[in-house]
């Protein structure tokens, strides 16, 4: 017995149902009506876009970029005056960027894997510690953690006169950290030469040991001989040169310091709100990571005779280095991202500098806020380039 | 075969009682043993961290209850005293208590977004409690009644007087914002995720293009987006209020950060669902809507909580584009020459962090709830 579908109409005109209930036609056309769609709205959106500029009278372009700026950047890491460009301005908003976010991603990882080794750690009050901390500072607004340590912490401590004197001429007062700025002397250079060559000579130390133990059965201190050319052989330069660097110290002149090399109290609360704030969770993913590593593995490697050290560097942390690295990426740039609320205590970030004074001043609002987004974009998506590089190279080879 | 001697057998039929252990293990001497002292390493972190917290928490006590200010009318009650500081300025809270709650809404018309806030959280509870009777009622209630009522009952019209957003502050703006934002978020969110996984090329090419921009750029350039370029999209003469600029703002964001969250979903649904729904003669938003979002929603829905409270503390970020959420109002008042001294700051960003604290640490404590409940069905 055959089924027949007996609603199969069999008129001519089923050739419209076909196309009609045609998965793939229909697919097409509702594309094509949302292409439409799309095209309508970006035309009637640059339409009353060009309408409002041309009643603010503000021309579309870039030349923007090449006038006077006219006001100053409280931290310049390049040459930068009231003269300078707005170019100019763009680029020390973006070191300035660069700068609390390299700086705040160092410290948020060092205490990222403090606090989440702490928080798996047999010490009953380290533990408990570690947690109110991740608990407290992880659900509290990052913007109100800035204010804080900028209004009430900083801000209220004693002026330069009577700051807190910290060891090696480190003065913290209410106009920041003052510390004596290094001068290089002659030679210096070859010093910070020889730092990549011995990284260099370390990294092809590594690669003998490994081939030779792998062929002998030798173990060479990798390790421990690495450490000391790295900081051994430019020390030794270093001294060999008579020690090339004097210090200037800042003195008191006034009501304020001279001389020397001052960290903004802007500056040291944005690494401290945003190291703090991205710590948390950086912690959560490291813990995460080393329980994701079964004891199943450190078991195995002590049966073959693995020593403690060696397991945990052979076996437990390259498997949790593959879980942790992939979130640890994301929370690098979410802190890249989230030093872009430098702006609520006047930290001269890209968007403070560029996306606040500029646009204020120029009132190229559209320009402005492209190339900013563009800029934070740009770095996002290498970053999830590089990390699916990354994930596909360091992926599990399943059977 | 030897005969057992009943007489001089003898048999134990009660247990012994069992013996204490030795001291130095029982009780509190041998917890310490164990979880602080148990090894020469252990013993170091223990007594720094005893000695950080000693060092730490009795001034931060003194500071926050003993040498605080409880009541007072002006800055005269939090100036220091004999010239010593004192402690945290609670009578500043107080006396501002209600301007940081509803910002400068008109004093007589507080009782439309105090009657709103009750609404919403016993609406809250009713839905989120497993228990309830009638939850899928309360939802659709709170879905379509509610919002209605609330913007009534919040902007005015229809006999009640009209107060205008630029009124509104305080935690009022605060919660309609987070509650706006996840409400939109999540249908643009399933909307994008679906786009993304579909078969058809520029379906999938535009909501990855969405999805990605908005996730690549700070929540600051996209509220400024919405405050400084918005105006300039719509026709000329056309304003639309500040609030709802930076409400498009937030939803967009965080609609993208959903749309990852619910593909990480739909992605750990078995493919099998998809051709079961499929064999069942199910079109494509029928299969989706009765077999594969409910599966999906229901895997994902501690991360979309952790969504809501990354953005309920996102929210604090609106005070940048000038308006005024709890934090915004608290910040506002620093300046108060009525009640200027140097606790106040402090005080007042403690305050603002323990509102939020409470309201995030709450909502991860129902997501890990959540989790535990919906855990025990099929574990693949």
């Amino acid at each position: 017995m055959t089924l027949r579908d007996k609603t199969v109409d069999e008129t001519p005109r089923s050739w419209v149902r076909a196309v009609l209930y045609d998965a793939t036609i229909r697919g097409w056309v509702f594309q094509g009506l949302v292409l439409l769609g799309l095209i309508l709205f970006a035309v009637w959106v640059i339409h009353n876009t060009a309408a409002n500029l041309r009643a603010a009278n503000i021309p579309f372009g870039f030349d923007f970029l090449n006038m006077r700026a006219g006001f100053d950047i409280s931290q310049k890491p390049i040459d930068y005056t009231l003269d300078s460009s707005h170019a100019q301005a763009f680029k020390v908003g973006l070191l300035n960027t660069i700068i609390v976010s390299v700086l705040g991603i160092i410290l948020a990882t060092i205490i990222g894997f403090v606090v989440g080794i702490s928080r798996l750690s047999n010490n009953w009050l380290l533990a408990r510690a570690a947690t109110v901390y991740v608990e407290t500072l992880r659900n509290i607004p990052l913007l109100l953690q800035l204010l804080f340590w900028y209004k009430a912490v900083l801000s209220v401590l004693p002026g330069p006169r009577q700051g807190y004197a910290l060891p090696l001429s480190i003065n913290l007062s209410n106009r920041g950290l003052t510390m004596p700025r290094p001068i290089a002397g002659e030679g210096f250079e070859i010093v910070m030469w020889s730092v990549p060559v011995a990284v260099a000579l370390a990294w092809a130390m590594a690669r003998w040991a490994k081939r030779r133990q792998a062929a002998t059965g030798q173990s060479f201190p990798v390790f421990r001989a690495s450490l000391g050319l790295v900081i051994g052989l430019p020390l030794g330069i270093f001294l060999a040169l008579g020690a090339p660097l004097s210090f200037e110290i800042p003195e008191l002149k006034g009501f304020n310091f001279a001389g020397g090399m001052v960290v903004h109290p802007e500056l040291i609360a944005m690494l401290l709100g945003i190291s703090l704030y991205t710590a948390t969770f950086i912690a959560e993913t490291v813990r995460a990571g080393i329980l994701a590593v079964s004891a199943g593995q450190s078991e195995a490697a002590f049966s073959l005779g693995l020593r403690p050290r060696q397991t945990m560097r052979l076996i437990v942390v390259p498997q949790a280095m593959r879980v942790i690295i992939p979130p640890l990426t994301s929370q690098y740039l979410n802190l890249t991202k989230n030093s872009s609320l430098a702006l609520a205590i006047g930290y001269p970030d890209l968007v403070a500098v560029f996306a606040g004074s500029t646009l204020n001043i120029t009132g190229h609002a559209i320009e402005v806020i492209a190339i900013t987004m563009a800029v934070y974009l740009a770095l996002s998506l290498i970053t999830a380039a590089l990390m699916n590089w990354f994930n596909a190279r360091v992926a599990l080879v399943e059977r | 075969m030897s005969r057992i001697e009943t007489d001089t057998v003898f048999v134990r039929r009660d247990f012994l009682e069992p013996e204490a252990p030795p001291a130095s293990l029982g009780g509190f001497p041998g917890w310490a043993r164990k979880n602080l002292f148990s090894s020469p390493l252990n013993i170091v972190i223990s007594l720094a961290m005893l000695f950080l917290l000693a060092w730490t928490l009795p001034p931060l006590f003194k500071w926050l209850f003993v040498d605080a200010v409880w009541t007072g009318t002006n800055r005269d009650a939090c100036l220091p005293k004999d010239g010593e500081a004192v402690g945290a300025c609670w009578a500043f809270i107080n006396a501002k208590l209600a301007q940081f709650t509803f910002g400068s809404y008109p004093a007589e018309e507080r009782w439309r977004p105090a009657l709103v806030m009750v609404g919403f959280f016993v609406g809250l509870a009713w839905i989120a409690i497993p228990k309830m009777p009638r939850r899928r009622e309360g939802t659709w209630l709170m879905l379509t009644a509610f919002p209605v009522l609330t913007f009534w009952l919040l902007y005015g019209g229809l006999g009640l007087p009209i107060v205008e957003t630029s009124n509104w502050g305080g935690l009022l703006v605060t919660l309609v914002v987070a509650v706006t934002g996840i409400v939109a978020s999540l249908p643009l969110g399933v909307l994008l995720a679906l786009g993304r996984r579909s078969k058809m090329p520029f379906i999938k090419i535009v909501s990855v293009v969405f999805i990605e921009v908005w996730r690549g750029v700070p929540l600051i350039t996209v509220l400024f987006m919405a405050s400084v370029m918005l105006p300039l999209f719509l026709p000329t003469g056309v304003n639309f209020d500040k609030l709802l600029r930076a409400l498009i703002g937030v939803a967009l964001f965080t609609g993208a950060y959903m749309a990852e969250t619910i593909r990480g979903g739909l992605q750990a649904i078995p493919k099998g669902q998809y051709e079961g729904a499929a064999s069942l003669g199910l079109s494509y938003w029928q299969s989706m809507r009765l077999i594969i979002l409910p599966q999906a929603l229901k895997i994902v829905i501690p991360g979309i909580v952790n969504s809501f409270i990354s953005l309920f503390k996102d929210t604090s970020l609106v005070m940048i584009i000038g308006l005024y959420d709890l934090l915004g109002s608290i910040q506002r008042n620093f300046s108060d020459a009525n009640w200027s001294t140097p606790s106040i700051a402090p005080t007042g960003l403690i305050f603002a962090a323990a509102v939020f604290w409470v309201f995030c640490f709450s909502m991860s404590r129902y997501s890990m709830y959540m989790e535990r409940k919906l855990n025990t069905g099929h574990k693949r």
